[in-house]
């Protein structure tokens, strides 16, 4: 993590996040939780359940229609309800994000170095041969091989692993406080999910840098987190140690969720021969 | 890019010739007589033969296609059934009043609808997004020749400001009169081809708005301008060049009509006496060179779009469809 | 901690998306529907009543309202209000029987066209392209110039100029649903193609396609308009609307009723037919985004 001064207080705080639409429907409920400097915090649900709206108005992003209410402070910056210019300001340098599907979330136009160079540049002020070669930096840090290839290459020209770690690049790239990966895995060949997920924990852990894992996989989120909190339709059931909520799952969802983990587990043990 | 551009120019060969049978055959195959047009009503049958034979239209259509092509190599449109004038000489002096008619109104339509259709789309949400994109309904519905009529009324017969129809006998060597007279069909056409373009920028730019990759600039900290300036610019003009191409190329030879309301000699006129006295020469000649231009604006398209969007590479034609 | 990947459900989608709310959907389909129900009402009403027979010239050259013509007369003295209805039956005549030719036509050549490969696909792709590019009026000034100005050349003029956007639609509408995989699951168990087409393709294509074919319908009735503002639709006592306007243009100033009307109700009707069109885009088709089709 970057050294600044450090506001009193957790590195994101949401109290009372609630999101609606303009029909008045409640997509996220009155939702609690913290993420602390180099905290590392899994936010785990069922599709539907609002974790990817949740991780949008963190960063003021949500979609046209709806509404988030409450209070999201992000690095002692209260979000809900700020100027697009505060906001603005807040992306990228106290939070970045990956999302989900790196195809679609690549501009489909554009080169990868030039997708690169405009946060690096924008965090760095770096310009012309050494805004390049910070470019292909970023790309060997990613494990990318041929990072000069990829810079020159369209997303379309290259595999969706690849389009993840150029995702992972740019969010890096700003050198965020707190990295949100929003499924960053679960477009990916599973092949590749190990991987991913292993570049991820890696990088994260060399920065310090505080993490907001989203995802409706119990074990991948197991895998990079300390901290999970459970979310069933906008609400929190149950928030914990990843340890403790896996060994003794409180809320009966949790327990569900956990069985069913459990028993996938078990009928792979039993066909894999050890 | 340069061996696509053979392989494209190749296309354009081929097609131009593949129309050029086609009209011909399709232009023979319609039922009626051009000599009609040539001799009086009762006239006896030696008359009429005589008039076909004037013609060439009593020689084996594989003749006279041959005929027509070895006149085409040569820049020769052919002959006039009708008036016994060249019809190349024809097709220019009108081009001289289409052309102009149909370019200043579609870059007027052009620079309307771009920022209109953006905004419609950026602030479909307040009342008047809603009311832009009431008036582009509007428009579409609004038929070409009854917008010439009301501006005509309005503005050259009530006000008096403009002609309301009829271009000067001197053609361009009157640059002012010339001008003058073709304001108000460039202003009937740019607005209904506008109404329709901002439907199109306006959709374009609600894929660019809604897209992934926009969000993905401004979570990293692009501000709206910027991350619109960056992407969404460039993603959004790819659907509306190919709708550009296509509007210019039917604005060309759909000028007929407006040609109407203000009684201008452009093509579309010259085409429809044409098809109503049979005269093949003529109605070859102006869809042989309407085709070119097809064509010609088809290629232009493609290749803008190509530049643009390298998903396009290793496609021979089309856009983003 | 390795416990095995365990889904709950399938992948979450990227967006939530938001949907046009509901209210102003149906807002659209209703408001469409309204203007569309007032004109062929006067059509429906034309078939049984009129006013005036079409041909009666009785009433006076340019008569105001009164006298029993409750919109004025014509130059020729025909009542107004009756020319106005028959002309919007010739208007929905117009605009049904064109977009049938045109569904029937259009669709059967898409169909095939979409089950071209390799070169034929390309060369079928750009010669549709190359024919969408002249307009509907001209192409339909051809068939008319080859048969005679009747009512019924123009519909089928237009008709056919319209197949070939219908058919440009449906090329690439087909293609698009077989590359999907059921269709190829369909094609390796030995389903025929007359069925795989009936079974799994037209369903997939029919919501985008009726929307379009409303859209063809206003430009229909546009073209029809158009072609006898030329002299080239129905021929007299018939009033189409389009012939109407043309009469009318020389006294604009002095009668603007006449000039005014015709051109009023074509909005109308054109206008309403493409509300329906959005509407029923929305209500059909929620998951696609507004597409240019």
């Amino acid at each position: 993590m970057t050294p600044r001064d450090t506001p009193p207080g957790p590195l994101l705080d949401v109290r009372g996040l609630t999101v609606r639409t303009d029909d008045g429907r409640t997509l996220v409920d009155d939702l609690s939780f913290t993420v602390g400097g180099g905290e590392r915090l899994g936010l785990i649900g069922e599709s539907g359940s609002g974790k990817s709206l949740t991780t949008l108005a963190l960063l003021g992003l949500l979609p046209d229609g709806m509404t988030a209410t409450g209070s999201v402070e992000l690095a002692g910056t209260q979000i809900v309800g700020a100027p697009e210019k505060r906001l603005t300001a807040v992306r990228g340098r106290d939070a970045a994000v990956v999302f989900q599907e790196p195809l679609t979330a690549l501009d489909p136009l554009m080169r990868m170095g030039r997708q690169i160079a405009e946060p690096l540049a924008r965090r760095t002020g770096l310009k012309g041969r050494d805004l390049r070669t910070a470019v292909t930096d970023a790309l060997v840090r990613v494990r990318l091989p041929e990072p000069d290839r990829i810079a020159h290459a369209f997303p379309h020209e290259i595999s969706g692993g690849q389009r993840q770690r150029v995702a992972l690049a740019m969010a890096l790239a700003c050198e965020p406080s707190l990295l949100i990966a929003d499924e960053p895995t679960t477009a990916l060949d599973v092949s590749v999910q190990a991987e991913m997920l292993d570049l991820l924990d890696t990088l994260v852990r060399e920065r310090e840098m505080a993490v907001l894992f989203v995802s409706h996989d119990l074990a991948v989120v197991a895998k990079v987190t300390d901290r999970v909190l459970v979310l069933k339709d906008g609400r929190a059931v149950e928030e914990g140690p990843v340890l403790d909520v896996v060994t003794a799952p409180k809320a009966g969802y949790t327990r569900a969720l956990v069985a069913g983990a459990r028993k996938l587990e078990s009928a792979l043990d039993l066909r894999s021969p050890r | 890019m340069g061996r696509y551009l053979l392989r494209r120019l190749a296309f354009l060969l081929v097609s131009l010739a593949l129309a050029s049978v086609v009209l011909f055959v399709l232009l023979r195959l319609l039922p009626g007589d051009p000599a009609n047009a040539l001799t009086s009503v009762g006239a006896s049958p030696e008359q009429i033969a005589a008039a076909r034979h004037s013609i060439g239209s009593d020689r084996p259509l594989p003749e006279q296609f041959t005929h027509w092509l070895g006149q085409l190599t040569s820049g020769d449109l052919g002959t006039s059934f009708v008036s016994s004038l060249p019809v190349g000489p024809e097709v220019t002096a009108r081009l001289n009043v289409t052309v102009p008619l149909t370019l200043a109104a579609f870059v007027l339509a052009v620079l309307v609808a771009v920022p209109v259709g953006f905004v419609a789309a950026y602030k479909r949400r307040t009342w008047y997004g809603a009311v832009l994109s009431g008036i582009s309904q509007l428009g579409i519905a609004v038929p070409v020749f009854w917008l010439g009529m009301i501006l005509i009324a309005v503005f050259a017969l009530n006000a008096g400001w403009l002609p309301s129809g009829g271009f000067p006998q001197d053609g361009w060597d009157a640059p002012a009169e010339a001008v003058r007279s073709l304001v108000l069909p460039v202003v009937t056409i740019a607005l209904v081809m506008g109404a329709s373009l901002i439907r199109y920028v306006r959709s374009a730019t609600l894929d660019v708005l809604g897209s992934d990759y926009l969000r993905t600039a401004r979570a990293l900290g692009a501000s709206f301008p910027r991350a619109m300036w960056r992407h969404g610019l460039r993603n959004a003009s790819v659907p509306v060049i190919s709708i550009l191409g296509i509007e210019l190329a039917s604005t060309l030879l759909g000028a007929v009509v407006v040609e109407s309301v203000y009684a201008l000699p452009g093509l579309g006129s010259l085409l429809a006496t044409g098809i109503a006295q049979h005269d093949y020469p003529v109605v070859q000649g102006v869809l042989f060179v309407s085709t070119l231009a097809v064509l010609l604006i088809g290629f232009a398209a493609d290749l803008v779009q190509r530049i643009i969007d390298p998903r396009l590479r290793g496609r021979l034609s089309g856009g983003a469809r | 901690m390795t416990l095995p990947a365990a889904p709950l459900k399938e992948t979450e989608p990227s967006k939530e998306t938001t949907p046009v709310s509901r209210r102003r959907r149906s807002a659209t389909l209703l408001a469409g529907c309204s203007l569309t129900a007032l004109i062929a009402l006067l059509a429906l009403v034309s078939l049984v009543w009129l006013p005036f027979d079409t041909d009666d010239t009785s009433g006076g050259r340019l008569a105001g309202p009164g006298d029993g013509h409750l919109l004025g007369t014509d130059k020729l003295g025909r009542d107004l209000l009756t020319q106005l209805m028959t002309g919007a039956r010739i208007a929905v005549q117009a605009g049904l029987g064109s977009v049938a030719i045109a569904a029937l036509v259009g669709v059967t050549l898409g169909v095939l066209a979409a089950f071209a490969q390799g070169w034929l696909d390309d060369t079928l792709a750009a010669f549709l392209d190359i024919l969408i590019a002249f307009p509907t009026l001209l192409l339909a000034m051809l068939v008319v110039a080859a048969r005679s100005a009747t009512l019924g050349s123009a519909i089928l003029a237009i008709g056919l100029a319209q197949s070939a956007v219908v058919a440009r639609l449906v090329r690439i509408l087909v293609k698009r649903v077989l590359a999907r995989d059921y269709i190829t699951a369909a094609r390796t168990s030995g389903t025929s193609w007359p069925r795989t087409v009936a079974a799994h393709i037209l369903p997939n294509i029919w919501p985008t396609l009726v929307v379009n074919l409303a859209l063809q319908f206003g430009l229909a009735v546009l073209a029809e308009a158009g072609l006898s503002y030329l002299g080239l639709g129905a021929p007299p006592p018939n009033a189409s609307w389009g012939r109407m306007l043309q009469e009318a243009q020389a006294t604009f100033t002095t009668a603007p009723a006449g000039a005014l009307a015709p051109g009023i109700l074509l909005v109308v009707l054109v206008v309403g037919v493409n509300l329906v069109a959005d509407g029923l885009r929305d209500t059909l088709d929620p998951a696609t985004r507004r597409r240019r089709t």
